[in-house]
């Protein structure tokens, strides 16, 4: 598991602080991406982008890998931030599920009620 | 605003709670206001199985419901969303069935790294416990279907393929 310490958070947010690399991270949210791909939709240089990057990187937030020629930029959650937020969407599956779950039974309850008093009567 | 209907009683919501209670599986619990009878019916007879298992938000709609709630019968869940010609299936079979208490059934439509589920009704009063495990053969299966980012759910699946759709478009649109 990942450990985060005070200077850990200090990266994430220095690298946070820069809109830019907002905005790279939202892009990679949606695909990977080279850091030619990402210099040109932000319209920077390579160099620019290449610091951006690198400040990212540092702070843990994306993870760089060379293959070949190309060096691609994935969003780097940490295992512990990826688990607990798959957690809470497969809660919230579930959690809607379980609110029709409960329109359901609560028709069979009714059910039940007028079924009961039909015999009864 | 804000007219309350006091007609109908409407039962509060009950939290839905989710835990990885081990290395290899996942609890999830919620509480119904109604007799355990009353929701493993829910749970075990297919037409109604079928209200609530895909609900609107999931943007799918069942093609078919197929259960035969009995140990060593079979299910097959087919789904289909307006984005995709292909459907999705979820099938298995069930390993125990004891009325009002306990359900378990295989998840195979993943392969050999898919969960056993087990569901247990525990009456509680006028309530219903019921707790959902979800048991991996393994960490690195419970890993896996993490790292994949599918909850099993659609709308995800589909936010994707939306969203994918959308992307392609663009470009095309733009050159």
């Amino acid at each position: 598991m990942v450990q985060y310490g005070r200077s850990g958070f200090d990266a994430s947010f220095a690298a946070l602080s820069d809109a830019t690399r907002r905005g790279v991270l939202e892009q990679l949210g949606r695909a990977d991406a080279s850091i030619t791909d990402l210099a040109e939709k932000f319209h920077m240089t390579l160099t620019g982008m290449k610091k951006h990057v690198g400040v990212l990187e540092q702070a843990g937030l994306v993870i760089t890998e060379k293959v070949g020629r190309v060096r691609t930029c994935t969003l780097g959650l940490s295992r512990l931030e990826e688990e607990a937020t798959w957690i809470e969407r497969y809660r919230q599956l579930w959690a809607e599920r379980f609110e029709e779950l409960d329109k359901v039974v609560e028709q069979l309850k009714q059910k039940e009620k007028v079924d009961g008093r039909k015999k009864r009567e | 605003m804000d007219a309350r209907r006091e007609s109908e009683p409407t039962p509060a919501k009950n939290r839905t709670t989710v835990e990885r209670t081990s290395e290899r599986e996942l609890v999830v619990t919620r509480t119904f206001n109604a007799p355990a009878r009353i929701v493993f019916d829910a749970w075990t007879k297919p037409e109604l199985l079928k209200r609530w298992w895909a609900p609107k938000s999931f943007g799918v709609s069942f093609i078919s419901c197929e259960a035969d709630v009995r140990a060593g019968g079979t299910y097959r869940f087919v789904f289909g969303h307006p984005a995709s010609e292909q459907p999705m299936e979820f099938f298995g079979r069930y390993i125990e069935v004891t009325p009002h208490s306990r359900l378990v059934w295989t998840n195979d439509e993943g392969g050999e790294g898919g969960a056993v589920t087990t569901v247990t009704f525990e009456e509680r009063g006028a309530e219903t416990l019921v707790v959902l495990h979800d048991l991996y053969p393994s960490k690195e299966a419970l890993d896996g279907a993490i790292a994949s980012g599918s909850t099993g759910g659609f709308s995800e699946t589909f936010d994707q393929l939306d969203e994918l759709l959308l992307t392609l478009g663009a470009s095309m649109g733009r050159s």
